[in-house]
């Protein structure tokens, strides 16, 4: 049997020119533009990547949404990081989360004035560091859904007396509702994350079909996944149907991963909260329930964020569009900061720091290409 | 605008990417000197070269920090051998005098580690055909460094400097062997996901493969540089923007061994970003394609030589990549290629 990587039959070249041929022709029979939102940054990502831009007819925008987790989390978030690493706690976290920006800078930032931070690639890396050592360590959990519930499966086991979790985990679903209730919204359909639907199961998007009247498609992540995601997507806008269509079913079920969604709930209350850029968000932040005060940095520890209050927020930041461009009203290249002020090796917004934010993605892919426009 | 350069050193300016070359231009490169008509630290090539009668004295240094010391395929001693002789060979230096290795040792280290790292090291200098002619040792207290560094210089003659900014439009680009497997082997070790499957470095010495190269097509090679840190892109990147060039790769052409880029999509790395240890990019004058790749493909460590793309003449430094369903920007390396959340 060869290699699973030989046998990548969803980057099939030839197939994807034929569906971008077949979406062309839906879209022309919508006959207008118009503009679709996904709500991933690994979606952004694999169009980015595989150059699907130049694939996509003119009259079809595609948007990213408010779907990088490390853009969203707003400054208190980062700052009770800083806070705690300046306070002499050791601090473990995903490599995204090192370097946006916090009212007294970044983690990294903390870290090169000899704050104690560990990057891992798992919760169980830090569980197993906070064995290996008799510091105190914290666990800093950022994430979608995808992420909380790793989070959630290794606090319903034993872990360390001397470990526990700064919960900035996020919440998908309310998100999705903001945007949609946005005054003015453009967006007449919804790219839903296949990978967050493989836990919570496509029926989670029903209640949002029914109230916002806009069709929803899950979709993979391979070049193909896309492509018939969004030739599904404006199948429906064209018949003007108003569903849920599930086009990632290899992963995602109706009911999604019951087990996990077991331990989701039974691990994190959702909570309302600001999402950097966007709004207050109800729902939207993961928090520990009461029961796992135990393993809960914020009942753990006294954050002293008064110590932080000295520094202002950068003066940039005010003019910083992260907020719009996560609201899918403008893009990446309508901001002034966008590639001279604001870039992957000193970013202003959040959404040029990590891998998934759509500055990030369009500075380092170079962004709308279709083809012949910029390359 | 003046590179960014951040007021504590991090760890993504010793990477090889756009932060790194931030610090050395605004920090060391400041005020350098070089001898009349040399290719000298200003230009950041592989190695400086100093014209010596009719022929060219090349010489390059690098310190070896690998983190584990011991890796499939490779280790520290071996790496520090391979590295300088590769530094040499991509100025166009196959003749080399001698090499030089200074060690820095942690108080507490194993001899034995010592030991193994010394015959490795040795082997390595059998394989390419050169000698340490002299050497350093110095031991620091426990804590002052973490277990082993080492550095090593070498010195070589040539006749013509192949230099890595004099890519012409219309040259094809060539890549030696497979790519990322240094990087990758590496990266999978540090993750510690337990990731099982055939990963290796493969840290060479190309010193015979180059000079074969360079006997049959001289002046046919235009530019040549090894994609260590910072990988192919990184590589890549300072030829493009040094010889005001743009490039068009065609990325489905580039050798990726399947455990590789299973390993990269896995952790979320581009594999080329990562490191190459036994890699040279060559720029070729299209009537030397065919000669070049029958002489890279007759050496065991030039089987998998591939044409990875096209020298054009667009926008100066600019990398395009076709992926095959489309078009897009490939981009620098900014500092320590570091896996996502999801």
């Amino acid at each position: 049997m060869p290699d699973a990587t030989e046998r990548l039959e969803f980057r099939n070249r030839d197939q994807a020119l034929r569906l971008s041929e077949r979406l062309a022709q839906v879209v022309a029979r919508i006959g207008r533009p118009l503009a679709v939102m996904h709500v991933c940054g690994t979606h952004e990502q694999a169009i980015a990547r595989f150059g699907l831009r130049g694939l996509l007819p003119a009259d079809l925008d595609v948007v990213m949404g408010p779907g990088c987790p490390v853009c969203v989390t707003d400054q208190p978030e980062v700052d009770e990081g800083v806070a705690l690493v300046r306070q002499g706690v050791r601090l473990a976290t995903y490599a995204d989360m090192l370097r946006v920006p916090g009212t007294a800078g970044s983690l990294a930032d903390a870290r090169a004035a000899g704050g104690k931070i560990d990057v891992v690639y798992s919760i169980v890396q830090a569980v197993e560091l906070a064995r290996r050592s008799t510091e105190e360590i914290v666990f800093f959990a950022t994430g979608f859904e995808t992420t909380a519930v790793t989070t959630a499966a290794v606090l319903s086991g034993p872990v360390p007396p001397n470990f526990s979790v700064l919960s900035a985990h996020k919440y998908i679903p309310p998100a999705m509702e903001i945007i949609a209730e946005t005054p003015g919204c453009r967006m007449e359909g919804f790219l839903a994350a296949g990978h967050a639907a493989t836990i919570t199961g496509w029926g989670v998007f029903e209640p949002f079909v029914a109230r916002h009247k806009l069709p929803v498609v899950v979709a993979g992540f391979e070049p193909l996944d896309i492509l018939a995601g969004l030739i599904a997507l404006c199948e429906a806008i064209l018949a003007g149907r108003q569903e849920v269509i599930n086009c990632f079913p290899r992963c995602v079920s109706r009911d999604g991963n019951r087990v996990a969604l077991d331990a989701l709930w039974r691990v994190f209350r959702p909570i309302g909260g600001r999402w950097r850029g966007i709004a207050h968000v109800p729902d939207g932040n993961l928090r520990l329930r009461d029961t796992f005060s135990h393993v809960d940095a914020r009942s753990r520890f006294t954050i002293d964020l008064a110590s932080l209050w000295e520094f202002a927020p950068p003066s940039l930041t005010a003019a910083c569009i992260c907020g719009d461009i996560l609201a899918g009203r403008l893009t990446p290249v309508d901001c002034a900061l966008f590639g001279n002020r604001c870039t992957p090796s000193d970013p202003v917004g959040a959404c040029m720091v990590s891998t998934e934010g759509s500055c990030r993605i369009w500075h380092d892919y170079g962004g709308r290409n279709r083809s012949g426009e910029t390359l | 605008m003046k590179p960014f350069v951040p007021e504590r050193i991090s760890l993504a300016s010793g990477a090889g990417g756009r932060a790194m070359r931030n610090l050395v231009e605004s920090i060391f490169l400041n005020g350098v000197t070089s001898p009349p008509g040399a290719v000298g630290a200003d230009a950041m090539d592989d190695g400086a070269a100093i014209p010596l009668g009719n022929q060219w004295l090349v010489m390059t240094t690098d310190s070896y920090v690998v983190k584990p010391l011991f890796f499939p395929g490779g280790d520290i001693g071996r790496l520090a051998i391979c590295g300088t002789v590769n530094d040499l060979a991509m100025m166009g230096a196959t003749n080399v005098l001698g090499l030089t290795c200074g060690i820095i040792i942690e108080e507490g280290f194993a001899r034995s580690d010592l030991e193994r790292i010394q015959a490795s090291l040795q082997a390595a200098c059998a394989e390419a055909g050169v000698h340490v002619v002299t050497g350093d040792t110095k031991v620091m207290a426990r804590g002052e460094l973490d277990g082993v560094v080492l550095n090593t210089a070498g010195v070589a003659l040539c006749e013509r400097v192949v230099r890595d900014c004099t890519l012409q439009p219309g040259d094809r680009l060539v890549v030696t062997g497979t790519v990322g497997d240094h990087g990758m082997a590496i990266a999978a070790l540090r993750a510690d996901v337990g990731i099982e499957g055939d990963l290796r470095s493969d840290v060479a010495p190309l010193r015979s493969l180059i000079a074969a190269v360079l006997n049959a097509v001289g002046e046919g090679v235009t530019a040549m540089k090894d994609p260590t840190r910072g990988g192919v892109a990184s590589a890549l990147f300072e030829m493009a923007q040094k010889s005001g060039v743009s490039l068009l790769l065609d990325g489905p052409a580039v050798p990726i061994r399947h455990p590789v880029r299973a390993t990269a999509e896995l952790l979320g790395i581009e594999p080329l970003h990562v490191a190459n240890e036994g890699k040279a990019l060559i720029g070729v004058r299209p009537e030397a394609l065919e000669t070049v790749l029958a002489v890279l493909r007759a050496h065991p460590l030039g089987r998998d030589a591939a044409v990875i793309g096209v020298v054009t003449s667009g926008r100066p430094g600019e990398i395009v990549l076709d992926t095959g369903m489309g078009k897009r920007l490939l981009h620098e390396p900014e500092g320590e290629p570091l896996p996502r959340i999801c």
